[in-house]
């Protein structure tokens, strides 16, 4: 697999209204994220993970080290659009990322920016839509839609641009849980077609769904691995603020009881496997 | 305290293209010290709900009646200022409005516009941060910039509870919180509940946080209350609530999903506690 996103060396600190440098957001980070991943971040509040992900489609640039997207350096300001087209981002409030009153002008707006043909926009709008299961709403407009549906056209905007990589940050954290689930088994199919995923997240049992979990602290990377890994050190994780999510805490207390689980779980469909004998 | 909601009634833009019937009579009580739960999919009509509570919104019809008196239809503007006062209001990320120089301001900033004696506004701040964990001559002179998330939302909580509010009303609290902030401030919360013994009200799309927090649970769907019970009453309703768009609490989630592949669980199961002991009590019997 090549690498689509190289980090290295990588330090951002915040300056303060005199331009004095504050302490580093990002304190000396260096990875890299294979195409076609699926990349969760974690981390408690203030510990680096928007910072990191606003570094990757240069919405912010090193204060020193480099990061690479798609071979493309973000202090090469040449190429920032090549960057931000390649690397889609999608925040938390859906709300705060609609600029258009009718759906599909919505999704149109990156493609149109990029200027492209407009029957290749009606395509990609079109498909973008379809990818995100929104299709039937494309006349309607974003203020009348739910949470999770709103989320899924600012996701539409993101893939209509065509993108290698999306950002998702924080992408459920205002959603009810039917919006919850749309938005990430959305994440899932992306991911599937080749899209190269990273996804920010509080919540574990999303991080679960992930090929690979960094962990940040304090911005510096604290752990790096399966989420088996990850999660198989709870004691660990939670003096990190974090949790495990609630299967693997379940499977790990029937253990401890001696209950035979097998290997550490971290999906929910594991637990019931290993519990039931079913679907094996 | 007490709040009466009577057949309850509200309409967006009526007349227009775009009207819509927010809450179609919605009727519901609140007993003293009680913690009450909302949940609903986005757009079921709990904010529109929680807006009439503290008489922002006005409905069409039904009435509300705080403590005995009503604050809706032709009721004294005196009345109505007089429950918002007593009503206290955390709104979504309620640290996105602090906005003085040092925390002992920002928290004072509420009681200063109630043109209390001055004494009497220090002893609510020091009072209020006490109450949201926070130590007083610790964090008095920090600026509220430079907090962390968790701490941020515990001092905009902080300037909410120094009002001294008979009736407090949380929208989603815990959210984009790390999942320790979020333990720690559903902690507090459950804290200055049993110290003051007011009337909580909690709007969540958290299943966990409700179970946990609330005595009863009020269940919103399409402008309409649709369950209403303990969560015990409430989360054994698994297929009305998954086709509403919502969801179970963790054990009740995993418990329903064993009980699909055949494992003998009882019904009224909702935290990873009870399912853990079930299901040794289960394995013990096999």
């Amino acid at each position: 697999m090549s690498k689509f996103i190289e980090i290295q060396d990588l330090i951002f600190a915040y300056t303060d209204e005199s331009g004095m440098a504050k302490c580093n957001a990002i304190d000396n980070v260096s990875f890299t994220v294979e195409k076609g991943s699926f990349l969760a971040v974690i981390g408690k509040n203030g510990s680096g993970k928007s910072t990191l992900a606003k570094n990757i489609n240069a919405l912010l640039l090193p204060t020193s080290g480099t990061v690479l997207v798609g071979g493309f350096s973000t202090k090469d300001e040449d190429h920032t659009w090549d960057i931000r087209q390649r690397a889609g981002m999608v925040f938390q409030n859906p709300d705060n990322q609609i600029v258009s009153a009718i759906v599909e002008d919505d999704v149109a707006f990156g493609p149109e920016n990029l200027g492209i043909e407009p029957e290749v926009i009606r395509e990609r709008v079109d498909r973008a839509l379809e990818n995100v299961n929104m299709g039937a709403y494309k006349k309607k407009a974003p203020h009348l839609l739910s949470g999770g549906q709103k989320q899924r056209i600012a996701i539409a905007g993101a893939v209509a641009m065509r993108p290698e990589c999306i950002i998702f940050d924080e992408p459920t954290a205002m959603l009810d849980p039917s919006g919850r689930r749309e938005v990430l088994d959305i994440i899932e199919e992306l991911h599937k077609d080749g899209i190269t995923i990273i996804l920010i997240t509080h919540f574990m049992e999303e991080a679960a769904r992930a090929e690979r979990i960094i962990v940040m602290d304090d911005g510096k990377i604290e752990m790096d691995g399966s989420p088996k890994d990850i999660f198989e050190d709870t004691e660990k994780i939670r003096a990190l603020s974090l949790d495990v999510p609630p299967a693997t805490e379940l499977a790990g207390r029937l253990r401890a009881k001696g209950i035979d689980m097998g290997e550490i779980v971290v999906d929910e469909d594991d637990l019931i496997d290993r519990l039931t004998g079913s679907g094996k | 305290m007490t709040i009466v909601v009577e057949n309850l009634k509200h309409t967006y833009s009526p007349g227009s293209p775009e009207e819509s019937l927010a809450l179609n009579g919605v009727s519901f009580e609140v007993a003293d010290g009680e913690s009450l739960g909302i949940i609903g999919h986005t757009g079921s009509g709990k904010t529109t709900l929680l807006q009439h509570l503290n008489g922002l919104l006005k409905p069409d019809s039904g009435t509300i009646t705080v403590n005995g008196t009503v604050i809706t239809g032709d009721a004294e503007k005196e009345d109505v200022l007089m429950v918002r006062k007593k009503v206290g209001f955390v709104f979504q990320y309620p640290e996105y409005q602090l906005f003085e120089e040092t925390v002992e301001k920002d928290v004072a900033f509420g009681p200063r516009n109630l043109e209390l004696p001055e004494e009497e506004i220090k002893r609510r701040v020091r009072w209020a941060l006490e109450m949201v964990g926070l130590d007083y001559d610790d964090i008095k002179d920090d600026s509220p910039f430079n907090l962390s998330g968790g701490q941020k939302r515990r001092v905009a909580i902080a300037g909410v509870i120094a009002m001294e509010p008979e009736v407090l009303i949380l929208d989603e609290p815990t959210a984009g919180l790390d999942p320790k902030a979020h333990d720690d401030i559903l902690a507090m919360i459950g804290d200055i509940h049993k110290k003051t013994g007011n009337i909580n009200i909690l709007v969540s799309h958290n299943m966990n946080d409700v179970t946990r927090f609330c005595d009863k649970i009020l269940v919103m769907d399409r402008g309409q209350k649709v369950l209403y019970g303990t969560p015990g009453e409430v989360f054994s309703e698994t297929e009305k609530l998954l086709a509403m768009g919502l969801d179970l609490p963790d054990g009740a989630h995993i418990a329903h999903r064993l009980r699909k592949e055949g494992m003998d669980l009882p019904d009224d199961i909702l935290t990873i506690d009870q399912l853990e002991r079930e299901i040794l009590k289960a394995k013990g019997r096999e």
